[in-house]
């Protein structure tokens, strides 16, 4: 059986070949990743296993960045660096504040 | 384990194929994090060259040490032995870097 995200040989359909570029957060993220690995606290294969164990629904409705940081996120936990309710209420603190960029 | 421990390591393993050998990649459905594409699996192919030995990534995917490392080759496939309807050159292939726990011998 093929793996939900090993999606080689499968159809794609039209490739999109148009350039975008990344919001801040999407950087952030990718930057975060870079952080994490070079601190050693989580490792690239770590992030590609999360990636794997996220589901075929929420690997398929996020973007590659939503993904990366639903993965990260998820790795931070389970490693204990933080905790699901420090996550939450960070969120929740989010929510409230006016100087969030889109 | 540090790089120069690892590379000693390594050293006193022996790579299983060499440059030339043909092979088979597994075709197992493992579990957990593989890092051998489902579209390569109980295919032949040729061993092209032996890269190194590496910390297995299967492991390391689990937070785990990787050891006892694995010897990494580069495999060569021939595109429309891989794809069945492959439209391209007869003589196209594809280089794949497999990880020597997923070949065996070619039957």
């Amino acid at each position: 059986m093929r793996a939900y995200h090993d999606l080689g040989g499968t159809p794609a359909g039209e490739i999109p070949k148009d350039d975008h570029e990344l919001e801040l957060w999407e950087k952030r993220i990718e930057a975060l990743l870079v952080l994490l690995t070079r601190k050693k606290i989580l490792r690239i294969d770590e992030n590609r296993r999360g990636l794997e164990s996220l589901g075929a629904d929420a690997y398929f409705a996020a973007s590659y960045a939503e993904r990366r940081m639903l993965s990260i996120s998820n790795n931070l936990i389970l490693k204990g660096v933080i905790t699901v309710d420090e996550l939450a209420s960070k969120l929740a603190d989010i929510e409230t504040r006016k100087d969030v960029l889109p | 384990m540090n790089a120069a421990t690892a590379e000693r390591a390594g050293a006193a393993q022996v790579p299983r194929y060499r440059a030339g050998q043909r092979v088979r990649v597994r075709k197992v459905d493992a579990p957990g994090h593989i890092r051998t594409p489902h579209y390569v699996r109980g295919k032949n192919g040729v061993i092209e060259r032996f890269v190194g030995f590496f910390k297995n990534p299967e492991e390391l995917a689990y937070g785990r040490s990787g050891l006892p490392l694995k010897a990494l080759y580069r495999v060569r496939f021939v595109q429309a032995h891989v794809w069945p309807e492959y439209a391209g050159g007869a003589q196209d292939t594809l280089d794949i870097d497999l990880y020597e726990h997923w070949l065996e011998p070619e039957a």
